[in-house]
């Protein structure tokens, strides 16, 4: 009897989960979820770009009534840039049929991609996830603008090349490489071994394994010793102000250490005052001064809608957050115009992120002229290889200190090709794109 | 009174042996197993994909651990390793001969995983106790450096991931993005039922006695007649066996891309929780467990939004841990031996109801 009993029940507390369905989704609005990390290991960064994201999708709602007479219908999903738990997200969303997914996890990104075709959700992995995927022809469903890692690692070299004087200068010359010690630190790897081939420079690594993010005096012991002339940082969470810290304590020359995009201006300020030189790559303002930023302050954070601290509002990673869920927006806004319709769904949406162009109109309509530079994806590309630039912590902030720097296409293009065909080959059978191409430009 | 065993008289040895002795028992088991069956007539796609599959897995992976800590006395840290080294064997097996079901590929990676085990294995005979913990960490911490390091295990991919390939059985899609989640629920729960008879029967026989001596006095066991090194080395393999093929069917069923960051420490720990509080040397403890652990969070999640609060995400991560951290002292104070001592008390209970024995 007991069993029966506690089966009954069993059957009772599934069937009550299973009520726990969703209710639908209301028929003037785009749903749009928003997975955020603001708990975890990595919630350093994670809680400022929830709060960009979150409060410019507000700002919309509440300014516009939504994108295009629509309202986004936001919900956060936490999942503590943990994989699993981010699966967990994507399955708790998908029956109320998202327009796109932003994983904000290279680890979730990497299971989506194959997913993104069957249930006709795209993802927008900005400047994460697989490089390839920037091959809009292998990946139809999957996006990654502005730039893809490679893009990233090239315009680093650029730059130093354009301290020393040329690309040809860089001969004979010692470049370190300090990386996480997973699949986003190892990807330049090939990338960095064919350039100080073709460049002549002499490439020293120092991987990090995640679990000693904390630990690094023995990379920067070998640091110390090998003495290379610069130094280039691929890292995330904990990783950063570790190293930055560590540069400080080695007396590594902070303006020669430069990092790809992710630090925040936490992670530089953990080392005081000697973190002063330390250079990161950007796309976008570091500042409050843009009419966007103080429309969220206006419209969101006044109104007390808003869960980020005032001061935070216009740092590094708030912005990134801000941009993000601007290439949302704007990618919902082209589809609308693509198909006529109001409220849109996932297959619109990936038409409106393959139509997605942001010229200096476009971005000057939205308040965020000076903001950032513009972008145009197509069907081929799903990427845009943007420009970037280096900025600098002066001790309080960062502060663009170079032009815009293009990434070595030339050299990055062959390889994400290779990357993709790659791709589809171990993953056979690989799905060919059968999605048409608008072509509206 | 509920539970009425008069009438039920045994008269071969055979039924005196059986592991389900009681009518009740056995009908209990047998609706327990239509109501998984016919499950996915009725739950979501949520409740199939994102809770039963996960869930099935890692009570398998619970089992796994518990024939090594719960039958046989020995702790193990590196269950989360040992997991990775079945997912990354099938990975590499499926993708170098594409021809071969992927079932067959999931049940010889746990071979795979089984004969690293039993190499860790090895000082478990000079070792014991909290020292054999640490030699296992060990384990956990060399293996997760391989999934890492050796770029041949991963095909040499740039992300360094493991991606899922799609493939078929009988023309349905098993694994990679086309397999419904009925399917991955179906192949699941059919290798977990499997599995969890053999390893029922193993343990109710003489090698599980021979496990359970161990644990109990390892001495004794010795002079009673029973190998020491054999039977040590015999757990490890049944149960990294056990976890391998969990970690394959984690990887290919549930989460279909992994990095080696899947099988850390935590998962490890997770599986070590999940076996304390389900109860050490107890089956259907290994479900239990699973149960507290992973499905309690999901539905602490889900519950203030069904009834129409609207909590921030990250509040409700918080207070899920908060709850899920409260609920497992309760059940160690309430219990220490195990959800499956409650079980079994609760049963026993039933049986005697309205006498107190």
């Amino acid at each position: 009897m007991t069993t029966l009993k506690t089966t009954l029940l069993a059957l009772a507390a599934t069937t009550a989960l299973t009520g726990l369905a969703i209710p639908a989704q209301a028929e003037d609005s785009v749903f749009v979820p928003l997975f955020t990390y603001r708990t975890g290991p990595f919630a350093g960064s994670g809680i400022f770009i929830a709060d960009g994201m979150h409060d410019y999708l507000t700002m919309l709602n509440e300014r516009d009534g939504g994108i295009g007479g629509v309202k986004i219908a936001v919900e956060e999903c936490e999942t503590g840039y943990d994989t699993k738990k981010g699966l967990e997200c994507y399955e708790a969303v998908k029956p109320k049929g998202p327009v796109m997914v932003n994983p904000w996890s290279t680890g979730i990104t990497l299971p989506l991609i194959p997913r993104a075709p069957v249930d006709k959700i795209p993802v927008l992995s900005m400047a994460y996830g697989l490089s390839a995927s920037a091959q809009g022809d292998t990946f139809p469903w999957i996006f990654n603008p502005p730039d893809t890692y490679w893009d990233g690692f090239s315009q680093i070299i650029k730059f130093i090349a354009s301290q020393e004087g040329g690309l040809d200068k860089l001969k004979g010359k010692k470049i370190g490489y300090i990386y996480l010690d997973a699949g986003y630190g190892r990807e330049p790897l090939p990338f960095l071994d064919q350039l100080s081939k073709e460049l002549g420079f002499e490439a020293k690594l120092y991987p990090v394994p995640a679990a000693e993010m904390q630990n690094q005096s023995a990379q920067w012991l070998n640091v110390r010793r090998d003495r290379p002339d610069y130094m280039i940082m691929y890292g995330w969470g904990a990783m950063q102000p570790t190293a930055i810290k560590e540069a400080v304590k080695t007396n590594y020359p902070r303006d020669k250490f430069i990092s790809i995009w992710w630090p925040s201006e936490d992670d530089a300020k953990g080392a005081g005052d000697g973190s002063k030189g330390f250079k990161t790559l950007n796309w976008h303002a570091a500042t409050a001064d843009f009419p966007v930023i103080k429309d969220i302050q206006k419209y969101v954070v006044d109104k007390g809608k808003s869960q980020s601290p005032k001061e935070k509002i216009g740092t590094v990673l708030y912005n990134r957050g801000v941009y993000n869920s601007m290439l949302i927006a704007e990618a919902i806004r082209t589809a609308q115009e693509v198909t006529g319709k109001k409220v849109v769904t996932g297959e619109d949406v990936r038409r409106g992120l393959e139509d997605l162009n942001l010229d200096a109109a476009r971005l000057k309509a939205i308040g965020m002229e000076g903001f950032t530079g513009p972008i145009k994806l197509s069907c081929s590309d799903h990427n845009g290889h943007r420009p970037t630039f280096v900025q600098q912590w002066d001790g309080t902030k960062y502060v663009k200190i170079s032009d815009w720097i293009e990434p070595l296409s030339d050299k990055v293009e062959p390889l994400l090709q290779a990357d993709a065909k790659a791709y589809a080959e171990k993953n056979a059978p690989w799905p060919a794109r059968t999605e048409a191409c608008d072509a509206r430009s | 009174m509920f539970y009425r065993e008069a009438g039920q008289y045994k008269t071969t040895y055979q039924a005196d042996m059986s592991i389900f002795p009681i009518l009740q028992d056995r009908m209990g088991l047998a609706l327990i197993i239509t109501a998984a069956l016919l499950l996915p007539l009725f739950a979501g796609e949520f409740m199939i994909a994102s809770v039963m599959v996960p869930f099935l897995i890692l009570a398998l992976a619970a089992i796994g651990l518990n024939i090594l800590t719960g039958y046989t006395g020995l702790v193990s840290l590196g269950t989360g390793a040992f997991m990775g080294v079945g997912a990354y064997a099938c990975y590499k097996l499926s993708t170098a001969f594409p021809a071969i079901n992927i079932l067959v590929w999931i049940v010889v990676s746990g071979f795979v995983s089984c004969s690293v085990g039993v190499l860790f294995g090895l000082p478990s005979l000079r070792i014991k106790g909290f020292y054999l913990a640490v030699a296992t960490l060990a384990a956990q911490f060399f293996l997760q450096w391989c999934f890492v390091r050796i770029p041949w295990l991963y095909n040499y991919n740039p992300s360094g991931a493991i991606e899922v390939p799609s493939r078929t059985l009988f023309g349905l899609h098993v694994t990679g993005a086309s397999a419904t989640p009925t399917t991955r629920y179906y192949i699941a729960l059919a290798i977990v039922v499997g599995i969890t008879w053999i390893v029922s029967n193993l343990v109710h026989g003489r090698v599980g006695r021979s496990f359970m001596a161990v644990r109990d006095m390892d001495i004794a066991a010795q002079l009673i007649g029973i190998r020491l090194l054999r039977t040590k080395l015999l757990a490890f393999a049944v149960s990294s066996f056990i976890t391998g093929v969990a970690g394959a069917m984690m990887v290919f069923l549930w989460l279909g891309a992994a990095e080696a960051d899947a099988f850390n420490i935590n998962q490890s720990f997770i599986l070590l929780f999940m076996v304390i509080i389900g109860g050490l040397g107890s089956l259907i403890g290994s479900f239990f467990g699973a149960a507290l652990i992973y499905i309690m969070p999901i539905i602490v999640r889900t519950a203030p939004e069904s009834f129409g609060l609207t909590i921030g995400a990250a509040t409700v991560e918080h207070l899920t841990y908060l709850i899920t951290g409260a609920l497992i002292i309760f059940f160690l104070i309430v219990e220490p031996l195990g959800l499956a001592r409650l079980w079994q008390i609760g049963k026993q209970k039933l049986r005697v109801w309205p006498f107190p024995y």
